[in-house]
């Protein structure tokens, strides 16, 4: 596989994963490596159930008609 | 612009007012379907390079340099900068849902030249407008919602009115959408077997995603589709099973009880056990299915067999009664211009978006997808056999309930069917009868199983691909009235907590099974209303559907005229204005026609009192065979026009409000949004 296509089915794989509201877990983690260094990250399982309930559970869960 | 783009969206333009000619002008022989996508694919690329860019340049002024909330407020959780083209899919996905699946369908009984022609102007003008200016709105204010963004701009009581109206249109749009279900899979054990099967597959899909091998999507969902596939293959077994088939041919009225206890029960369910794995699957087969078609036109490049306009624009068609003028304006809601994205373009993608820059390609571009998804429904819809179409999308009323009084019916209309051909076609897509089974999703479901068996598997695949394009229809309408059903209850708590201030907290118990269950209730009535209705209740629904939702778009591109005229920008203002006049103007036209027409078939009043008058005097009126069903009649009709009177309330008011707010910023010398400003220091 060329490093353009892997670049390209990873892509393919976020933007998947961007349309069930489940963004990014190495942005995060890099976030809270940047931001709150001192602060224990949520490991990838927790994240999952924070992302999930947080498009689902909240208020405007919003998808259109 | 270089020579060489010159020349290339010259010939570009040249290409699209060729298509548009043929489309216009060609009668006689069958135009061919290509012809339709090329004008759209190229209206489409137009607009977006030139009026969005326009847009983004001189009324926006966009500023790429300008932090989003995703940079400001960065938390790696909701507030995340996303690379545009994923943002893209994200957007889109939350904006594509049944709505431009079906309204094309309906208006395609004006033949396909109307739809054609609105939804490309529609989506140009005025839907891509205002998902693109809400976008802006929002994102130039911490990606606040739709109520919220009125109420900084418009006052308090604007932003409560416009909540309202969210929460009727939200009714609505759950009622219509279940009474889609309802008539796709009433009598239909194959159909029904398949999304009843959906059920337990997404809870060992939850159980999967939670405790097995927690967020591990892309496993789940592909052993998810195995299971749809699985489902739809055996479903055909279950039909003809001489128990299990009885076993799910369900009335009407049983499924739509069956709907509601769905509805009520889903909506409190842990979103996890559910919602959550059933979305994955519904998104992902409405990409996949939405590419298919795509390509299966392309590949299989049909003629149009609907005439270019048929007899029915002077308002006497059997699918929805009204003229062309307003009522063709709010049958093809989304898919032209869909109120209901401003609640989308101001929810998750302003937080995401990474770059002002990105704005034009979420925003417009986003929804000139969309409008390219009703294109190929009105596509479908056109390349049958009208004389199927009618027959499919006629209520019982006009058609009788056989094969040769609908055949009959359907001939009388223009359109020559036989009651063989009708046999034929219901043997075709492994179902007992296709006659009158309204809504749209049924008669798309035939067209994209002619489309796809074509490509693939040929005849003998056909009732396969009928079954699966009704399987991708239902699931995703289920996931929007269960996910719908929460939004509701939120908006309801929120609203009666203006009264009663502890109602509004979200996490106590109380408060959220009340307002679940008024919520179920209120939709529950219109789709028990749409059930009975004899002529098939899309009549009803859809076109309140349709105002409501043209309603809402009205109300956003007001809002958007307000933010234009505060950021001293009125100059342009009429890129908002333009769009949100004739809106205004196809709602109140539509509104004050479905109350006060007198003609019975489009006015509700009208309706009301000519059964009330039969009532008095002692007379049962058909479809009421007693007098209790000729008072639920009446009841119903009051209720409808009671619903329309506060829609015009809701877009009358929020029009007045609007003058008032652009009038009080003229007064003022310098800009008086209320927007974060430019350099506010990222907040950490």
């Amino acid at each position: 596989m060329t490093p353009r296509i892997r670049h390209l089915l990873a892509r393919a794989r976020e933007t998947a994963l961007m349309m069930v509201g489940q963004p990014s877990y190495a942005a995060y983690l890099q976030h809270m490596a940047e931001h709150h260094p001192g602060h224990a990250a949520m490991d990838p399982a927790a994240f999952f159930r924070d992302r999930e309930q947080a498009r689902y559970g909240g208020k405007g869960g919003g998808r259109c008609c | 612009m270089t020579l060489r783009e010159k020349i290339g969206w010259g010939a570009m333009s040249l290409l699209g007012a060729c298509a548009l000619a043929v489309v216009a002008f060609q009668r006689g022989e069958h135009v061919n379907a290509l012809w339709i996508v090329a004008a759209s694919v190229s209206v489409n690329l137009i607009a977006y390079r030139f009026y969005a860019r326009y847009i983004a340049r001189n009324v926006m002024q966009l500023d790429a340099t300008r932090p989003t909330p995703a940079i400001r407020r960065a938390d790696g959780l909701d507030y995340v900068a996303t690379d545009r083209n994923v943002l893209f899919g994200h957007h889109f996905a939350a904006i594509a849902g049944a709505g431009p699946l079906v309204g094309p369908v309906l208006a395609a009984q004006m033949g396909y030249l109307p739809g054609t022609l609105w939804i490309l102007a529609g989506v140009v003008l005025a839907g891509a407008v205002q998902d693109f200016m809400i976008l802006f709105i929002s994102m130039r204010r911490d990606g606040r919602s739709l109520g919220e963004l009125i109420r900084m701009e418009m006052g308090a009581v604007a932003g409560t009115i416009a909540l309202i109206g969210a929460f009727a249109i939200m009714v609505i749009i759950l009622a219509v959408l279940a009474l889609i279900v309802v008539r796709a899979l009433a009598g239909s054990p194959w159909g029904l077997f398949t999304v009843a099967a959906t059920i337990p597959l997404a809870f060992a899909m939850g159980i999967y995603t939670r405790w097995i091998r927690p967020g591990r999507i892309g496993e789940v969902s592909i052993l998810g589709v195995i299971g749809l596939l699985l489902a739809i293959v055996y479903g055909g077994q279950v039909a003809e099973s001489a128990f299990w088939g009885p076993v799910f041919t369900l009335t009407p009225v049983q499924l739509c009880i069956l709907m509601v206890g769905y509805g009520a029960v889903a909506s409190v369910l842990p979103v996890w056990l559910l919602l959550a794995p059933r979305d994955y699957l519904s998104t992902f087969l409405k990409i996949g299915a939405i590419v298919a078609l795509a390509i299966g036109i392309a590949v299989v490049a049909p003629p149009l067999r609907m005439p270019a306009l048929t007899k029915f624009i002077d308002g006497s068609g059997p699918v929805w009664s009204g003229g062309l003028f307003p009522f063709l304006f709010i049958t093809i809601a989304c898919g032209a211009v869909s109120g209901f994205h401003a609640l989308i373009a101001s929810g998750t993608t302003p937080k995401l978006i990474a770059s002002e820059g990105d704005a034009p390609f979420i925003g417009y571009g986003a929804m000139l997808m969309e409008s390219f998804v009703a294109i190929m429904a009105l596509v479908g819809a056109t390349i049958l056999d009208p004389g199927i179409y009618f027959a499919m999308n006629s209520p019982a009323a006009v058609l009788g309930t056989d094969a040769a009084s609908a055949a009959a019916a359907v001939t009388n209309m223009g359109f020559a069917i036989t009651p063989e051909a009708l046999a034929q076609a219901a043997r075709d897509v492994g179902e007992t009868t296709i006659i009158s089974r309204t809504g749209g999703a049924p008669t798309l479901a035939v067209a994209m199983a002619e489309i796809f068996s074509n490509l693939i598997g040929g005849q003998a695949m056909e009732a396969f691909w009928y079954h699966f394009a009704i399987l991708f229809e239902a699931l995703f309408i289920l996931t929007a009235v269960d996910a719908g059903t929460r939004a509701g209850r939120f908006m309801l708590q929120d609203l009666i907590g203006l009264v009663v201030p502890s109602f509004r907290n979200a996490s106590a118990i109380g408060p959220g099974i009340v307002a679940t269950a008024l919520c179920v209730t209120a939709w529950g009535f219109f789709l028990y209303q749409g059930v009975t209705d004899p002529l098939g209740g899309v009549n009803t629904l859809w076109p309140l559907f349709g105002i409501s939702n043209q309603m809402l778009a009205a109300v956003a591109l007001i809002l958007a005229t307000v933010v234009l005229f505060r950021m001293k920008r009125q100059r342009y203002a009429w890129v908002t204005i333009l769009p949100a006049a004739w809106l205004c103007l196809c709602t109140i036209t539509a509104g004050l026609l479905k109350l006060f027409s007198s003609d019975p078939k489009v006015g509700f009043l009208a309706h009301a009192s000519k059964f009330a008058d039969a009532a008095a005097r002692g007379e049962i009126l058909a479809p009421a065979k007693t007098m209790a069903e000729m008072q639920r009649i009446i009841f119903n009709d009051r209720i409808d026009a009671a619903l329309i009177a506060l829609f015009l309330g809701v877009v009358v008011s929020i029009l007045a409000f609007g003058i008032r707010s652009c009038r009080a910023a003229l007064k003022v010398d310098r800009p008086t949004v209320t927007e974060v400003p430019p350099m506010l220091v990222p907040a950490e």
